[in-house]
């Protein structure tokens, strides 16, 4: 038994090294097709054939993931890569939904204040709490229902 | 709606229809150059420095001051470059000892794609690299092929978007090889 389990953690340190392969369906969903501009795992464009074809050698090449895109990037420039740039109005796809997500922040933030507001206030008329006179009436009316 | 949300969400809602306009409107190619040529007159070149496809160093139109070039926008993987290609060796060829050239500019292709294609076609001008279209695109390309011919002043006389012929080389690039400088 002890063998076994000596064994099995040998077999495990050979080959829990090893980084998982990275495919293509790994970068497409990652990449553009430079010419169509849209994601490279939808496009059938030309460039789009020859930009799968560039990841498949590099795969086959053993580079990774992060090795591949360097590569998309310097032969095809940044826009290859599905994200947008951080200047010009490319800038607007990150600062707006950045400013979306504030803005609803604040309109949370408003209703909850909002709430919070009415659940301090005053109760409302019918509550449980009778103003003085009412309570002296009702007082000596149920004096009046005991007697 | 309460008034006070009406004014701040018309105006976020107008912004936002701004942005997308802009949007819009901004991703379109430049046609001003196609305007410029149609009202007869010619229109400056824009020189840029680009690596050399297949050497070292870089590489611009100015390297070409002087001379009648034909600037040849491609790219290995588009179908109509490749058949208008024997016709651009030939023209290359045919006006090198009149003062002209084909000159090259492969635009969001692969370099080892782009030499093998150059290789398979017996394509002796040189190609400069455009990776990401920049350079393209301060032309106004929308598609590939497209072809300017500049002068011996380094104006952009007559273009073609889409692939040339002999009959349009004929029209437009006999008369730029006669001008002098």
């Amino acid at each position: 038994m002890r063998r076994i389990a000596l064994l099995a953690l040998l077999l495990v340190g050979l080959t829990g090294v090893a980084e998982p392969q990275v495919t293509l369906p790994d970068i497409e969903d990652e990449v553009m097709c430079v010419e169509c501009r849209t994601a490279l795992n939808v496009s059938q464009a030309p460039v789009a054939d020859q930009e799968r074809a560039f990841i498949r050698a590099r795969i086959a090449e053993g580079k990774t993931k992060e090795e591949i895109k360097a590569a998309l990037v310097a032969e095809y420039g940044p826009d290859v890569l599905a994200e947008p740039d951080p200047e010009g109005f490319d800038l607007a796809a990150w600062l707006v939904p950045g400013g979306l997500i504030a803005l609803a922040a604040l309109g949370v933030a408003l209703l909850a204040r909002r709430w919070r507001r009415r659940d301090d206030g005053p109760a409302p008329a019918g509550g449980s709490e009778l103003d003085p006179a009412d309570a002296r009436r009702l007082d000596s009316e149920l004096r009046a229902f005991d007697s | 709606m309460q008034p006070r949300l009406y004014w701040p969400i018309t105006f976020a809602a107008a912004a936002l229809v701004a942005l997308l306009t802009y949007g819009v409107a901004s991703t379109g190619p430049d046609t001003s150059i196609d305007e410029q040529l149609q009202a007869g007159e010619r229109v400056e070149a824009p020189v840029r420095d680009l690596p050399r496809l297949g050497a070292t160093g870089t590489g611009s139109l100015a390297d070409h001051a002087g001379r009648v070039v034909v600037l040849n926008v491609w790219a290995s993987w588009c179908p109509p470059c490749t058949s208008e290609m024997p016709l651009l060796q030939r023209t290359h060829e045919s006006i090198e000892s009149r003062g002209g050239l084909v000159l090259g500019v492969d635009t969001q292709d692969a370099t080892e794609d782009a030499l093998e294609f150059l290789r398979e076609k017996d394509i002796t001008f040189a190609s400069l690299r455009d990776r990401d279209r920049e350079y393209g695109r301060s032309l106004g390309v929308s598609g590939y092929p497209e072809t300017f011919l500049i002068d011996r002043r380094g104006r952009i006389a007559a273009l073609r978007r889409g692939p040339v012929t002999q009959a349009w080389l004929d029209e437009h690039l006999e008369p730029l090889l006669k001008e002098r400088a």
